[in-house]
């Protein structure tokens, strides 16, 4: 117990930090994902080629070799300058976009053909057509692996704590380091995860509740 | 491509004015591609010096050596996951609520907690209790990983497996114990294997994931793939610059390829799953592991 | 077909990178020159030690060493100039040298050593366990550690210290860190002492030291922070680059860690650093390793024995 009440400023400070990190990259990851979805569904190749190899870039490398890239080699050949946190929201949009994107790609071909076809044919326009039709049929469809997305996300979030950037892990790491007990630190950390991951799934099923009954 | 939802099959029009934006958007990529070049060439990252650390004997011993670690904790860590996600799969399907409940609770809570924290939490544990543990205390590192690999890895699986369940058609079952099979028959012969079948492509992609975890066990200085990179890049020394470009780029790539092998096994297993006629169709193999992939 | 094709692509990959990793390659250091070790020709060179035989004392872990025929010694293997592995797996730098002093005076040679790799958070479990006879790897003597194991030495008067880049004019010691970026491991001692308001630095708090470096030398932190045994080393490795400021801001004595109970062990470890100081092996030691970094030698701090 006293762990969490001897150091409540820093499970706070903690705590806040993943917040913040998982909400930034959440939205960044979402523009990259969607931007790059469209690159895949195109019928220009070059793009269709750039949406591709993004995805299969970011799916299948560990995410702490992201971090390595935002940290060592981003800086050297392209950008240096940047803060700690900056470097970890890239690595975090980036490696989540790509599952965005899949999850966007997916849901957009759930809507059949036919109706995309129909609407064309009444004399709606392309981005009518996007409006209108398409995405508020894909959104229902895309709306649950995206919750999935953002709970891992969060959970992602835990390995910027090892590149300098204050979340709930560096908090466990820190205490434990100082000889705390490992059961109890290890409950509260747990503990602040398990209210962000309840809080997004519970705000997605909202999402959905309300999605479902526009059909 | 030409049948998608978002476009008309295009007209002369369109051609033409695909074809411009396809000679645009090749230039754009080539671009980005000789950018990358030059400004690594600037920063001397394209020295045959630098990439001359592959040839040394050294060198390829660790890359070696990683990747067998990687493999050999992978290994261990999936199969446990499997039997692991078995049993809690069949516990929470169970007709004891405690038994139900308990498993729920389980996964539940490993789902939701980062991985990395169960690893670092199950590593100090097993330093504390060094002497008491046997062969876990010989090797704590390799057990803290492969047992908080299992645990989370586990409770996903033990998902996947019960959605497969769930898609066995009722009538199956009714069948099953009109012709007096026990519980424990229709769960072992009839529910399982075809719940297996169905989502083992779904079950390799979270194997993907699995392997692409094995990476966390840097923070607990366990030496696989990506901590021998590190400590690569770290060590060596080439025209005065550490050559941390030129390990992330061969080691990611060795990453790429093993998941895109083990993804591609699950693709195999879809298509032929396909051509099978059996009760329940066989999952896709990306799109529900979507759900679970991401992490 | 497209996944297809790219499986098949993959495995491809894979197999021809294992095959290329598998068999074998030109051999010798990484890199154009030796990445840690003291080298060329111009440059000091490394005493030899004569080894002491028919050694005998009454210590547990002596007997079950020499019955062994092998002293295991616990170091650290990523700090040049102190405690450094190349990439063929020998061991250089001043803590090696030590280990190799004491293991001389308690009657072993070179190769009955076996060096093992130990970081920091496993050392007292490892030593108090029995899993190392000795360590010598940046081991600060305090009193929290005394509760868990003995220490032989001081043989390195350490202090938290800065490393910046060769040209930096800047900073000249802890005072003058307002407003720069100091990069240090998370949790430890000097990255506690530089996040005190007085100081108004920012930090950066990354995992490994060599990381650290990396980030000086890339110009994303201005400073480096830690004992500066570690600093000088790193400066000795890249001599051009990279220098240390030399205000020692704390005291970090450095020990010989083994057994808590073992006495006897403890006084011939002592005996064994105070005879290598008097017959100039230490200053050769040092000038052939961290003396590389041009920063001067020091005379070794006084023993404490009890």
């Amino acid at each position: 117990m006293n762990v969490l009440l001897d150091h409540l400023a820093e499970f706070r400070e903690g705590f806040i930090g993943t917040v913040l990190l998982t909400l930034a990259s959440g939205l960044l990851a979402m523009v990259l994902g969607v931007i790059i979805a469209g690159f895949r569904a195109s019928p220009v190749p070059p793009l269709r080629f750039f949406g591709t190899a993004w995805v299969t870039l970011f799916r299948n490398t560990p995410l702490t070799v992201l971090f390595l890239v935002a940290w060592f080699v981003v800086p050297v050949i392209f950008m240096p300058g940047m803060s700690p946190w900056v470097k970890a929201l890239i690595a975090l949009a980036c490696y989540t976009s790509a599952f965005v994107c899949e999850a966007v790609r997916s849901g957009i071909s759930t809507v059949p053909l036919g109706q995309a076809e129909a609407a064309r044919s009444i004399g709606m326009s392309f981005f009518q057509t996007l409006r209108l039709i398409i995405l508020p049929q894909a959104t229902r469809t895309v709306l649950p692996p995206l919750s999935s997305i953002f709970i891992a996300l969060t959970k992602n979030s835990a390995i910027a704590g090892a590149f300098s950037v204050t979340e709930l892990f560096g908090v466990q790491k820190l205490l434990s380091d100082q000889g705390f007990p490992i059961a109890w630190i290890f409950l509260w950390v747990a503990l602040g995860y398990l209210v962000i991951t309840f809080t997004i799934s519970g705000l997605f099923r909202l999402l959905e509740r309300r999605m479902g009954v526009a059909r | 491509m030409s049948s998608s939802v978002l476009y008309d099959a295009p007209g002369p029009k369109a051609r033409v004015r695909n074809r411009i934006y396809t000679v645009a958007g090749s230039l754009a990529v080539l671009g980005l591609v000789a950018f990358t070049l030059y400004r690594m060439n600037a920063k001397g990252q394209l020295e045959p010096e630098v990439w001359n650390i592959f040839n040394n004997a050294g060198v390829r011993t660790s890359i070696r050596d990683g990747v067998l670690t990687t493999l050999k904790v992978f290994a261990v860590a999936g199969v446990l996951s499997l039997v692991l996600g078995l049993l809690l799969a069949v516990a929470r399907l169970s007709e004891h609520k405690a038994v139900s409940w308990l498993a729920t609770g389980f996964i539940e809570l490993f789902r939701a907690i980062p991985l990395l924290i169960t690893i670092y939490a199950l590593w100090v544990l097993f330093l504390t209790y060094k002497s008491d543990l046997g062969v876990i205390g010989d090797n704590t590192a390799f057990w803290a990983l492969v047992i908080g690999l299992t645990v989370y890895n586990g409770c996903v699986q033990a998902e996947v497996i019960r959605a497969g369940v769930n898609a066995v058609p009722r009538g199956q079952v009714e069948a099953a114990y009109a012709i007096g099979l026990r519980k424990s028959q229709v769960m072992t012969m009839l529910l399982l294997p075809q719940a297996v079948r169905s989502m083992l492509p779904t079950m390799i992609s979270q194997l993907v994931v699995t392997l692409k975890d094995t990476s966390l066990g840097y923070i607990i200085t366990y030496d696989e793939l990506l901590f021998a990179a590190r400590t690569m890049a770290n060590n060596i020394i080439v025209n005065g610059e550490n050559p941390i470009t030129a390990v992330v780029i061969v080691v990611g790539a060795i990453y790429v390829a093993l998941c895109l092998a083990l993804a591609g096994l699950a693709t195999w297993i879809e298509k032929r799953g396909r051509r099978a006629k059996t009760g329940i169709a066989v999952a896709a193999a990306t799109e529900p592991a979507l759900a679970e992939a991401a992490d | 077909m497209k996944l297809r094709k790219s499986a098949a692509v993959a495995a491809t990959v894979a197999v021809l990178a294992l095959t290329a990793t598998a068999c074998g390659g030109s051999t010798g250091n990484a890199g154009d020159k030796p990445a840690g070790g003291a080298g060329g020709k111009d440059q000091p060179k490394l005493p030899t030690y004569t080894v002491a035989s028919g050694v005998k004392l009454d210590s547990a872990t002596l007997k079950r060493a020499q019955k062994a025929g092998k002293l295991v010694i616990g170091a650290k293997n990523d700090q040049p100039f102190l405690g450094f592995q190349d990439t063929d797996g020998k061991r250089s730098g001043f803590d090696i040298e030590i280990a190799k002093m004491v293991a001389a005076d308690l009657g072993f040679k070179p190769d009955q050593i076996e060096f093992k790799t130990v970081d920091s958070n496993v050392r007292e479990t490892t030593i108090s366990k029995g899993e190392v006879d000795l360590y010598v790897g940046t081991y600060t003597i305090n009193d929290e550690r005394k509760k868990q194991v003995g220490f032989a030495g001081p043989y390195f008067m350490a202090g938290a210290d800065l490393l910046v880049r060769s040209d930096e004019k800047g900073i000249t010691g802890p005072d003058s860190l307002k407003g720069k970026t100091v990069c240090s491991i998370k949790g430890s001692t000097p990255l506690q002492e530089i996040k005190k308001p007085k100081y108004g630095a920012k930090t950066v708090e990354l995992s490994k030291y060599s990381e650290c470096v990396q980030q000086l030398l890339n110009n994303e932190v201005d400073a480096v922070t830690t004992d500066d045994a570690i600093l000088k080393g790193y400066a000795a490795q890249r001599p051009t680059k990279l220098k240390v400021v030399g205000q020692p801001f704390t005291k970090e004595p450095y020990g010989v860690g083994m057994n808590k109970d073992d006495k006897a062990l403890r006084d011939a470890v002592s005996n064994a650093i105070e005879a290598h100081e008097k017959n100039g092996d230490y200053k050769k030691a040092y000038d052939a390793t961290l003396g590389l970094s041009k920063s001067a030698y020091t005379a070794p701090p006084a023993l404490e024995r009890y």
